[in-house]
């Protein structure tokens, strides 16, 4: 039972970069109708940027948290404006190209400046060890993602259903055209959009900064598996973006700890089941299908 | 809606295939092709050459679905790197000729496609590539799982160039290109004869309008499904000739940057042009060469940035620029000797031949 919990605990850790990463997808993907192949390396660089803030400017986790958010959303403003724009209006597969071109460089990029072995990562002391609840041993810093990426998702949503712009963002996800034709300038809202998803992948690879290796390539396998939880949650949903991240953390994590050779496998064989019995996703619109 | 994935609407004519109105040419070109094929490998390093052609074959099966079935494979690596991994495991332990490890190989690939590319074209356009890149991952893993078959990350190593009885070892990679040469050209050849047959029409009415050819009564997942296949089976071919040319296989060659790498050579070259996949993997193979013996690191940089230069800029690619081209210049031609003008072959025209095409 105990080892259940933890597995399950550690799981929905791992799940919380999933679903924050792919919320980010997911609004990028309603918004712009861009499939962005780079977010895994995005994730990379806000796990890189945390390294390279401590080591060089001595900036905590929570310093981190804060800037690499940030940094991201500028530097996905600059993505956007600079290459993306250009091709919004033409078929979203030459978005995932170009997006497919930018990873390539941008690991590689990487890969120059910081070589090919793991950057070092060392937690504040407050979310060092492991704390018992209940003669059951967690891992304290698990936990603080769990309830840290829960608390954001649960405001992302908030944000979504309750505020103006969430209102907004919702209807050009939609209904572009209807939402153009009620006066609201779409337009204003795409890079902004694109700078947030971007942020929310970022702030996944802060958060993974200390439980992963930090390398130019930790983005690559990542951005796969992303692809299979927007197929598994269904893309057009947000909703779905979140539950499907954590589904498929806790498959990794119980796959890992029953069999690990099937593990990568089976997050790809749900994703195969999802498609068979639900084409558009536990949670798409059937007519997102096509 | 048109269901037309990847390519801009053209102008009625200007992106048919420059053979259509002059079938002369079709002889020439294809003449030249072929000796261009026969005289590689005195200009390049044969195994070079001999990986250029592979490549090209691989970039023609791509083409197949991405031009012709408008379907982006973000996967192919799944049928090329499996195939690769078959026929190096045919040539190893039952020393047969090449040609029938290759063959092997290629089969197994299509035995492959059938299950992902049954489950893959129940979705298209975004979905489809991103289906396809997650199968082919799973058969990366399995392949990096699987060591005691594949040899894990060392890669399978000492594959043998048995050919008849006569063994083509290293410094005879001379002999070995014109031994494998024509493999690859029947692959081509099939790949040809698909696009140009009645079957490949009916993909062609799909790409462009699947609820119509629906309508007409045509199982387009069936279809799909066949093109799919028949792609992995080329690209099959493809990958167990560059096994055997390497006498080695890598965990690369099933690795989702291989799948990025021939969508790469595909669109460079020109999606839709068959020809574009010969003239990408050429492009691509002899700067990844000229880059790696001038003591470069650091190709994707390269890579990636083609990548992003020529869908910005160049979407077309090469074969489908020259094709445009040449097309336009004939049409001007034509309507002048018909006394009246032909209006611009720029943007405007382009969009009220595309409204025309997807309106009706």
């Amino acid at each position: 039972m105990s080892a259940l919990l933890q597995y399950a605990v550690q799981g929905l850790a791992a799940g919380s970069f999933y679903a924050l990463a792919a919320l980010g997808l997911a609004v990028i993907f309603g918004v712009l109708g861009v499939v962005n192949f780079a977010h895994g390396a995005f994730y990379m660089l806000g796990a890189v940027a945390t390294a390279v803030l401590l080591d060089t400017l001595d900036l905590t986790l929570w310093w981190s948290l804060l800037v690499v958010p940030v940094l991201m959303f500028l530097f996905g403003v600059v993505v956007e404006r600079l290459l993306v724009q250009w091709l919004l209006r033409l078929d979203p597969l030459y978005n995932l190209l170009l997006t497919f071109g930018l990873t390539l460089v941008l690991v590689e990029l990487v890969k120059q400046q910081y070589g090919v072995s793991g950057l070092p990562y060392r937690l504040p002391s407050g979310l060092q060890g492991r704390i018992d609840l209940a003669g059951v041993v967690l891992p304290r810093y698990q936990l603080f993602v769990l309830f840290f990426s829960i608390a954001l998702c649960v405001l992302v949503w908030l944000m979504m259903t309750r505020t103006r712009i969430g209102m907004i963002v919702r209807a050009a996800t939609e209904k572009p055209e209807l939402a153009r034709a009620l006066g609201i300038n779409v337009g204003r809202w795409v890079t902004p959009v694109f700078g947030f998803g971007v942020a929310l992948a970022g702030l996944a690879g802060v958060l993974a900064a200390p439980f992963r290796a930090i390398t130019a390539d930790m983005g690559n396998n990542f951005a796969i598996i992303l692809f299979a939880v927007v197929v598994i949650g269904g893309l057009g949903s947000i909703v779905g973006a979140v539950v499907a991240g954590f589904l498929v953390g806790l498959v990794e994590a119980f796959g890992q700890a029953y069999a690990p050779t099937f593990a990568q496998i089976l997050i790809f064989v749900l994703m195969a089941l999802v498609i068979l019995i639900r084409p558009a996703g536990l949670f798409g619109r059937q007519e997102a299908t096509t | 809606m048109t269901h037309s994935v990847i390519r801009e609407a053209p102008p009625a004519g200007a992106d048919a295939p420059v053979t259509a109105s002059n079938p002369r040419l079709r002889w020439i070109l294809l003449a030249v092709g072929l000796v261009a094929a026969l005289a590689l490998p005195w200009f390049i390093y044969p195994p070079v050459a001999m990986d250029i052609v592979a490549l090209a074959l691989f970039a023609i099966a791509l083409d197949i679905l991405l031009g012709f079935t408008g379907l982006l494979s973000f996967g192919h690596a799944a049928f090329w790197g499996s195939s690769a991994y078959v026929t190096g495991l045919i040539a190893t332990h039952y020393g047969v000729p090449f040609p029938v490890a290759v063959i092997g190989g290629a089969v197994f690939a299509m035995i492959l496609a059938l299950p992902i590319g049954y489950v893959s074209v129940r979705r298209s356009g975004i979905y489809f590539a991103m289906v396809t890149l997650a199968f082919a991952q799973m058969v990366y893993f399995i392949g990096y799982q699987w060591s005691d078959l594949t040899g894990g990350e060392n890669g399978l190593q000492g594959v043998p160039r048995s050919f008849f009885g006569i063994e083509l070892v290293e410094t005879e990679s001379f002999y070995f290109y014109y031994a494998a040469l024509p493999i690859l050209l029947f692959g081509m050849w099939a790949a040809w004869r698909i696009v140009h047959s009645p079957f490949g029409r009916v993909l062609v009415s799909i790409r462009d309008n699947t609820p119509r050819a629906r309508a007409l009564g045509y199982d387009a997942d069936k279809y799909k499904a066949v093109a799919f296949v028949l792609s992995a089976g080329l690209t099959g071919l493809a990958g167990g000739v560059f096994a055997i040319n390497h006498g080695f296989v890598a965990l690369t060659e099933l690795h989702w940057t291989t799948s990025g790498d021939v969508v790469l050579m595909t669109v460079l070259g020109g999606i839709g042009t068959l020809w574009g996949g010969i003239v990408g993997a050429f492009l691509t193979v002899t700067l990844a060469d000229y880059l790696a013996s001038s003591g470069f690191h650091g190709i994707d940089l390269i890579t990636g940035s083609v990548f992003v230069l020529v869908v910005l800029l160049f979407r077309r690619g090469i074969w489908g620029t020259v094709r445009h081209r040449w097309n336009i210049r004939r049409l001007r031609r034509a309507s002048a000797r018909a006394g009246q003008g032909y209006s611009s072959p720029d943007g405007n025209s382009r969009h009220t031949t595309s409204g025309e095409g997807t309106g009706r």
